[in-house]
Parts: structure tokens; C-alpha cells; sequence
């Protein structure tokens, strides 16, 4: 941590949200899992559209709070590939490995 | 300003002190690369030491120098030392001393975090290694397939101090690796682009790539081990439902990256040692830098090839197959651009230099007989033979070993000021190369004749009596040779000819400063223009990348007013609270908790102990 | 640094090449290799769920009401993260005490949450040892949640330890909190993947 004072300038402060935005935020994540809630309820749904749906509405959440609570919009492109870089392959990881083990099926 | 920075500065100056106590407190990576490297080579020795046992076992049939129990250990302990306690910490070294001097950097990002590295390495690996008096080392082989594993088959302790000795040890590998990253990225000296970067300190950086996304991998399957022992979690169980293919699959989905993780260091030390002995540059620097990355990222994509004889059907077979001869592909283009880079050159054949054609030779073998287990007939044939083992031993010894030593010689003057002895580095080569290809060439043929690995003796008549015999006086030949190394070292470090800080005409950085370096590595951090600047600063008449005609060279500091990060010993009380922790673990779960307290104290000193005099003011 | 040439290319020696702090780059390499951690244990989640031979089976004992109580909190514990973070970087101590205590409060109730379920479970008779869908289960939430009881750990710690000074954190050392912030918002992504995955999807008939 020899170099941790430095380099105050990389604060974009200006392009971050407001608190106001955040609770906005907060909102739509909110509502996006009560929705979820809600048609789990649905008995007419079928499954493979209901994992389309939750998959779905798993990703736009994730998606938010990755690029507004943890700044990745505003922030250096590094950072954004790396946590992509992770995601890349933990889910080549996963989908190979579903594969080989037949859970898709 | 300059004159109150001066007297923090001085009193910042205590690193360079000596004794044990500032070895324990230290956060210099020269000196945090030395401890890795020490410890590293006596693990090479202790790793080589249970190979020559097996060898001596298996020198003639019928044999009962050792029992069928200790063979198991002996050959699981020899895999898993060489592998963890060796190689890797041998290119941590090679990291931690080269990475900010190649950089043009005074220190890594963060000194602490690499001091605990190392501590979290030392602990781990006594850990491991602690197993052979309590009760008896793994023996289940390196890769420690389920069921094995399991408390049915092997009921002692021996199996926990595996999994928890590579949990501290994964640790320390990632604390490190993540410093490197951060090193690499953020601490260049101005200049100095990625493009420019040399190609050792391009392979340190896709290392430590493969680290962070590797080793959490092999975290889970050893957390998934450690619970299927100590609280009957199904896992790997296929009477509930668990399935000992898992292991499998997440043992390589880490292990074949861990293959690159070995021999990359190795390639990086090379393709710095070719072009200066051939006095030209790296032939094509972008293929070779680009050709690792490809490595890296198709790494993830093949290690189901260790696994063809497993059933995973036609499919999985044929895309693995394919994933895994297309991976041969960057590889031969390193091949070809270090052969690029001898020819033409005036080639200056010293031992570094020899050290390093015998890597590039000794890998095309291993290679060759690698991309031969692509094909899943030939590799069914081969499974489990002694043909694996030829294969593995070629690239992990005749390349990763091989490419090591040549970096020990090629740094030594500029660790220690000393040369090392030429005359007895020659002798060293030649034992290294020949006891290498006695040793582990007959493998082949053994192989191919069935002899099955792991076997801890064989029948007369079997026909491969010959062979085997060969094989020892290979090893005997092999421990001369490393006998020769350990003179060599002793006495260079004693009475070798004093080096100069540029004994071989080099070509980047780290020559350009003292032999030894002095602790702030660099009185002015240099401005780089080209990708070998100190060469280019040398010959600026060859060089192609210029500087400006307006550029004015860095103004030294007063070493006096450089400040370095204080000693600690904060990252070793971290690193023993956590090990011991590790180690209760197998004692009694419930008293890990004093490991773990150990651990929080430690951090919490950590973070509130001034890292450097600057924070005080 | 004046000392340092003025006509260097890039900045003096002690800016970082990429503009980047350290620490924050740290943090990202430490999350992206995080990935991997839970991508593994999801991984073995997927293969085990339906895979046990005797029951309970995820159907019989998922809780979704209970569930997506817990992960309304725990959506809401990172709007507090990032409004503690926006206080301090305005320089507004007591706000940004609050939302630091809040955050951490609201990590706790997820824990409570989350040992209720473990203990509604085993009661229910999935223990860690029962079947594989238990073993892998355990494993994944277990470990999702010792990640959320380090960072109420640290945010309690951030919380108490701004006592020492008159001054909270300072705007200067947002950075200490924004470090913490990420860690929390990782955890929180990974949860929403988890009630994804785990309960939403395991738990359809």
C-alpha cells in the first residue's frame, strides 16, 4: 500500500449519481424481484419459460447493480473487463460441465 | 519540502539492515524473492530426494528397498513438492525479484501482502509436509482421485493434510498472484506500454492471470473434499447421488492451467536469455507475447485430455481432442520464434545460454509427446504408463527446470553481485541434460512396453529390468549433477568473480542499475521509449524506437530522500494464525478458532500499522 | 516529487500507470477471481440438485416468501452501501456513519435469515449430509454467507474505528469505503444470481 494517496484526480465525482438516482435504483430492483415473486405464482407458465424469465430478470438486476452501485458505468473499462473475464469463464466453466454431466437435458 | 522528506527518509532507510529479525520483518521483494528461491531449491532437493528412492526401488526387479505404503507416499509427496514447493515458488522468486526491476519500479504494489505470500508459502508447505510424522503423507496420488480420497480408502489424517496444506498454499498463490497483476498494470515506469513491457515480466503477468482464475477452482474442489471427509457431504459419493467424476473435472479444470502456470515463468526466463546470448532481439516479441496469452486462454479449454479413458462419450472426446491440438499451435510459435531468434546471431554460449537450448530442445520432445495425447486412441493406449510419465518429465524438467536454472545463472550476478562459476556451470549443464535424457527417455520405451505408472515394483522377466536400471543411473548422474549446482553456488557466492552490474550486455532494465541492486532499486525512475531500453541506451545507433530529440534524461534522487515501505511482522503472525488454523482443522475443527483468532489480531495490526513514513505526517 | 523529470512522458513515480489506485485494482482482480470460486460451487450445485437419491428434494423444502424477504434486505443493504459512500465523499460524517451502520445491520438480518432457513432445513430433515442437493446447497449459501459475514465484519469495523477522529472518514479516505462497497456489491450480485439459480429455478415443480 505504499502508493495508496496518490492520483485523487481518477474521481469522476460529477458522473456519479445522485442518492436521489440510487433509490431509484433501489426501486426497480426492488420491483424486479416482486414481479418475479408474483408470476412464480402463475400456475399456466411453464417451466422452460419461467427459467427464461428468472434467468432473464436475474441478468438485468445483476446488470444494474454492477454498472450503477458498483460504478463499472462510470468507471475504467479494466475494471468492467476483468469482472467480465471472471464471468466468461465461470460460465464456460458451468455450461461445459452441465453439458458433460447431461443436466440440460 | 526536500529537506523534511530527507530526514523521514533516513530513518526510513532500516530495511537494508541484516539479521534474522529483518529477514522475518522484511517487505523488500529482492529479499522476499531470495526467501521463495532458498526455500524453493531445498524443496527441489527434499522433492528430488524421494525420486532418487523411488528410482533406487525400481532399479531391478523384485526390489524391497521400501514398502509398497511408503512407494505411494514417496511418489505422491515427490509430485506434489515439486509441483507446489518448487517450480511454482521458483517462479514466485524469479516474480518477486525481477517484476519491479524489469518494470522500472522501486518495490511491488504491495509489500506486506507479498511478505505474507511468502509466509502463507513456508507455513503451507511445512503443513504439507508435517503429514510424514504424523501419521504418514498422502498417497493417493498428486491428483488424488475419489474415491481414493474417501475415509474408506484412506482413513488416516494423511488425506486432510493434503487438502489443507494446498488450501493455505492456493492462498498464498493468489495473495501473490493478485499483487502481481496489480504490480504489473499500475507500477510501470513511465514509457513503458504494455507493447514495451519485457516478455519475462508479459509471461509473470499472464501467470498470475491463470492464478486468479484458476486457483479459486481448486479452492472449491478441495473445500468440497474437506467437507465429503470431515461431515459425510455426498460429493463424490455415487451412492447418494455424488459422482467421483466431479473431483476429476474440477481437479483438471485447475490442473491444466497449472500445467501453464509451470512452464510460462520457464518461457518468459528464456525468451530474455536467447536474444542476449544471440545478441538480437526477440524475433517476433508480438507473436511470442500473443502466442501466451492465446496459451492461457485455451488452457481452460482442454482438460478433459486427462480424462479420455473416463467415459465422457464421442462428443466431448473429439471437442477436446480438437481444443487440445489446436493449443500446440501458440506453443509452436513460441518454439519458432526462439529458433528465429538464434538463427543469424552470434551466439555466445555460456551457461545460461545453455541452460536455455536445452529447454528448447528438451520441450520440443515433451511437447511432441504431448500433442501425441490429443489423439484419444493413442492416448488410451498410453494412460497410466510410464509413457505419461517420460512426457510429463520432459516438459516439467527438461522444460520448466531447465528454463529455471538458466535463469539462475543468467540473475545471479545481479542478485548477489558474484558471477557463478562457468567451468562447474558447464560440468552442471552437461549431468542436467545427459542424466535428464537417461533418466527420462527409456521412459518412452517402458511405457510403450506396458510398465504401468505407480507401481511400486515389477517381476523378473518382465523386460523391463534394462530399462529401469538405465533409468537410475539416470537419476545418479542427475544428483551429481545438482551436487555440482550446490558447489557451484557456495562457492560463487564466496569467492566468484565480481560481476559488474552488466556482465552479460543485456538488454532491459534490471542491468542497467548496481549488482546487487540497492533497496529503492532505481535513484531515478527511468523513462522508457522502446522494448529493450537499456540495450537501446547502449547502441542508440541500432535503436529503432528513439527517444524525442527534446528528452531529458530522469534526474537521480537523493537515495537519502527515497522512502521504502517499513518492515513488518504483521504478515507472518497473519500467515501463522492462518496455517495453524489450517492445521487444528485436522486436530479438532473447534479449535481452529485459535488459528482464526491468530489471524484476526494480525489483520487488524496490519491495517493499522503505518505502511510507509510518508503516512506519518 | 519535483525532483522528477518534468519532460517524462506520463506522470511522476508515484501516479500509478493506469490512473488507477491500487487497492481498487486489487479489489477487481480479487472479485473477477471470485467469479470463479462461485461459479465452481454453482456449477456443483447444478450437477447435484436433481441427482440425490433419497429426499428431501429441493421442491419439498425451498421457501420462496421467506427467501425473497431476505433478499429484499439484502438489495436494500447495497442502496445503503452506496448512499454511505456518496455521504462520506461529500464530506457528511454523521449520514455516512448511518448508512454504514444500516448496512451492516441489514447484512446481520440476512444472516438471521439465513440461519432460520438452515435450521427450518435440517428440521425438515436435509441436513449437509442427507443428500448431495443438501451437500451442495449448504456448501454454496454456507459459503455466500461467511462472504456476507466478512462484510459486516468490515463495516463494522469501518463503522467503530471512525470514532478515533473527530472527522469519521474523511472524503479523502472514501477510498476505504468504496473498497468495502465493491466487496458488498459483489456479494449482493452473487446472491441475485444464487435466488436465481437456487431458489427461483430449483424450485419449480
Amino acid at each position: 500500500m505504499a502508493n495508496s494517496g496518490q492520483a485523487p484526480e481518477e474521481h469522476h465525482d460529477s458522473d456519479h449519481p445522485s442518492p436521489a438516482r440510487y433509490i431509484q435504483i433501489a426501486v426497480i430492483l426492488t420491483l424486479i424481484t416482486a414481479f418475479e415473486v408474483a408470476i412464480y405464482y402463475v400456475e399456466s407458465i411453464s417451466k422452460e419459460a419461467f427459467i427464461i424469465i428468472f434467468v432473464g430478470m436475474g441478468i438485468i438486476k445483476f446488470i444494474i447493480v454492477a454498472m450503477f452501485y458498483m460504478h463499472l458505468k462510470f468507471d475504467h473499462r479494466l475494471f468492467t473487463w476483468l469482472l467480465l473475464a471472471g464471468l466468461t469463464l465461470a460460465i464456460f466453466a458451468i455450461v461445459t460441465l452441465g453439458t458433460l454431466f447431461r443436466i440440460f437435458t | 519540502m526536500a529537506s523534511a522528506v530527507g530526514a523521514i527518509g533516513a530513518a526510513g532507510a532500516a530495511p537494508s539492515e541484516s539479521g534474522v529479525w529483518s529477514w522475518i520483518t522484511t517487505v523488500d521483494h529482492k529479499r522476499i524473492g531470495v526467501l521463495y528461491g532458498v526455500s524453493a531449491i531445498l524443496f527441489f532437493l527434499l522433492g528430488g530426494s524421494e525420486a532418487f528412492l523411488i528410482r533406487m526401488q525400481l532399479a531391478s526387479a523384485d526390489a524391497d528397498l521400501i514398502s509398497s505404503g511408503v512407494f505411494s507416499q514417496l511418489f505422491t509427496m515427490h509430485a506434489l513438492t515439486m509441483v507446489f514447493l518448487a517450480i511454482m515458488p521458483l517462479g514466485a522468486a524469479f516474480f518477486n525479484f525481477l517484476i519491479p526491476l524489469q518494470i522500472g519500479a522501486r518495490d511491488v504494489a504491495f509489500p506486506r501482502l507479498n511478505a505474507l505470500s511468502y509466509w502463507l508459502f513456508l507455513f503451507g508447505a511445512i503443513l504439507l509436509n508435517s503429514s510424514f510424522v504424523f501419521g504418514g503423507a498422502p498417497d493417493a496420488g498428486w491428483f488424488a482421485y475419489a474415491n481414493l480420497t474417501s475415509t474408506t480408502y484412506s482413513p488416516g489424517d494423511s488425506m486432510d493434510f493434503f487438502t489443507l496444506g494446498l488450501l493455505v498454499l492456493g492462498v498464498s498463490s493468489l495473495a501473490a498472484a493478485l499483487n502481481f497483476v496489480v504490480t504489473i498494470l499500475n507500477m510501470r515506469a513511465p514509457g513503458m506500454t504494455l507493447m514495451r513491457m519485457p516478455v519475462f515480466t508479459w509471461m509473470a503477468l499472464i501467470v498470475s492471470f491463470l492464478l486468479v482464475f484458476a486457483l479459486p477452482i481448486l479452492t472449491v474442489g478441495l473445500v468440497e473434499l474437506l467437507l465429503w471427509r470431515f461431515f459425510d457431504m455426498p460429493f463424490f459419493s455415487a451412492e447418494f447421488g455424488g459422482d467421483p467424476l466431479l473431483w476429476q473435472h474440477v481437479f483438471w479444470l485447475f490442473g491444466h492451467p497449472e500445467v501453464y502456470i509451470l512452464i510460462l515463468p520457464a518461457m518468459g526466463i528464456v525468451s530474455e536469455i536467447l536474444p542476449t546470448f544471440s545478441k538480437k532481439p526477440l524475433f517476433g516479441y508480438t507473436a511470442v507475447v500473443f502466442a501466451g496469452v492465446a496459451i492461457a486462454f485455451m488452457g481452460f479449454a482442454v482438460w478433459a485430455h486427462h480424462m479420455f479413458t473416463v467415459g465422457l462419450g464421442p462428443v466431448a472426446i473429439a471437442a477436446f481432442s480438437a481444443s487440445t491440438m489446436l493449443i500446440a499451435v501458440p506453443t509452436g510459435i513460441k518454439i519458432f520464434n526462439w529458433i528465429f531468434t538464434l538463427w543469424g546471431g552470434s551466439l555466445d554460449l555460456r551457461t545460461p545460454m545453455l541452460f536455455s537450448l536445452g529447454f528448447v530442445s528438451l520441450f520440443i520432445i515433451g511437447g511432441l509427446s504431448g500433442v501425441m495425447h490429443a489423439s484419444p486412441p493413442l492416448d488410451r493406449q498410453q494412460q497410466d504408463t510410464y509413457f505419461i510419465v517420460a512426457h510429463l518429465h520432459y516438459v516439467l524438467f527438461g522444460g520448466s527446470i531447465m528454463g529455471l536454472m538458466a535463469g539462475i545463472y543468467f540473475w545471479f550476478p545481479k542478485l548477489t553481485g558474484r558471477m557463478m562459476g562457468e567451468g562447474l556451470g558447464v560440468i552442471h549443464f552437461w549431468l542436467m541434460f545427459i542424466g535428464m535424457n537417461v533418466t527420462f527417455g527409456p521412459m518412452h520405451l517402458v511405457g510403450i512396453m506396458g510398465m504401468p505408472r505407480r507401481i511400486y515394483t515389477y517381476s523378473e522377466g518382465s523386460g523391463w529390468e534394462f530399462m529401469n536400471q538405465l533409468e537410475s543411473v539416470g537419476a545418479i548422474i542427475l544428483a551429481i549433477g545438482l551436487i555440482i549446482f550446490a558447489v557451484n553456488i557456495f562457492r560463487s557466492l564466496r569467492s566468484g568473480e565480481v560481476a559488474g552490474d552488466d556482465p552479460w550486455d543485456a538488454r532491459t532494465l534490471e542491468w542497467s542499475i548496481s549488482s546487487p541492486p540497492p533497496v529503492y532499486n532505481f535513484d531515478a525512475i527511468p523513462v522508457v521509449y522502446s522494448k529493450e531500453p537499456f540495450w537501446d541506451q547502449k547502441h542508440p545507433e541500432l535503436a529503432h524506437d528513439k527517444p524525442p530529440a527534446d528528452a531529458v534524461a530522469p534526474v537521480a534522487e537523493d537515495p537519502a530522500s527515497i522512502h521504502m515501505p517499513n518492515p513488518s511482522y504483521w504478515p507472518i503472525i497473519v500467515a501463522f494464525g492462518a496455517s495453524l488454523m489450517a492445521g487444528l482443522v485436522i486436530v479438532n475443527p473447534y479449535l481452529a478458532f485459535i488459528g482464526g483468532a491468530i489471524t484476526m489480531m494480525g489483520v487488524y495490526g496490519w491495517i493499522f500499522e503505518p505502511a510507509g513514513p510518508e503516512e506519518h505526517h | 516529487m519535483a525532483t522528477h523529470s518534468t519532460t517524462a512522458p506520463h506522470t511522476g513515480p508515484l501516479a500509478t500507470t493506469t490512473g488507477l489506485d491500487h487497492r481498487k485494482l486489487l479489489m477487481w482482480t480479487f472479485l473477477a477471481s471470485e467469479c470463479l470460486f462461485f461459479g465452481s460451487l454453482i456449477a456443483t450445485f447444478l450437477l447435484f440438485k436433481d441427482a440425490s437419491v433419497s429426499g428431501p428434494i429441493p421442491q419439498e423444502v425451498l421457501n420462496i416468501p421467506v427467501t425473497s424477504t431476505s433478499t429484499f434486505v439484502l438489495l436494500t443493504s447495497s442502496l445503503s452501501m452506496v448512499l454511505a459512500l456518496a455521504a462520506i465523499q461529500r464530506g457528511d460524517i454523521v449520514s455516512g456513519r448511518v448508512w454504514i451502520l444500516a448496512t451492516a445491520v441489514l447484512g446481520a438480518t440476512f444472516l438471521g435469515f439465513q440461519v432460520f432457513e438452515f435450521k427450518e432445513f435440517i428440521d425438515e430433515g436435509l441436513k449437509p449430509s442427507t443428500n448431495v442437493f443438501g451437500a451442495s446447497f449448504f456448501t454454496l449459501t454456507g459459503f455466500h454467507g461467511a462472504h456476507v459475514a466478512v462484510g459486516v465484519i468490515w463495516l463494522m469495523s469501518l463503522f467503530i474505528f471512525s470514532f478515533k477522529s473527530k472527522d469519521g472518514i474523511p472524503a479523502s479516505k472514501s477510498l476505504d469505503v468504496e473498497l468495502c462497497g465493491l466487496y458488498w456489491h459483489f456479494v449482493d450480485i452473487v446472491w441475485v444470481v444464487i435466488f436465481t439459480v437456487v431458489y427461483l429455478i430449483s424450485s419449480l415443480e
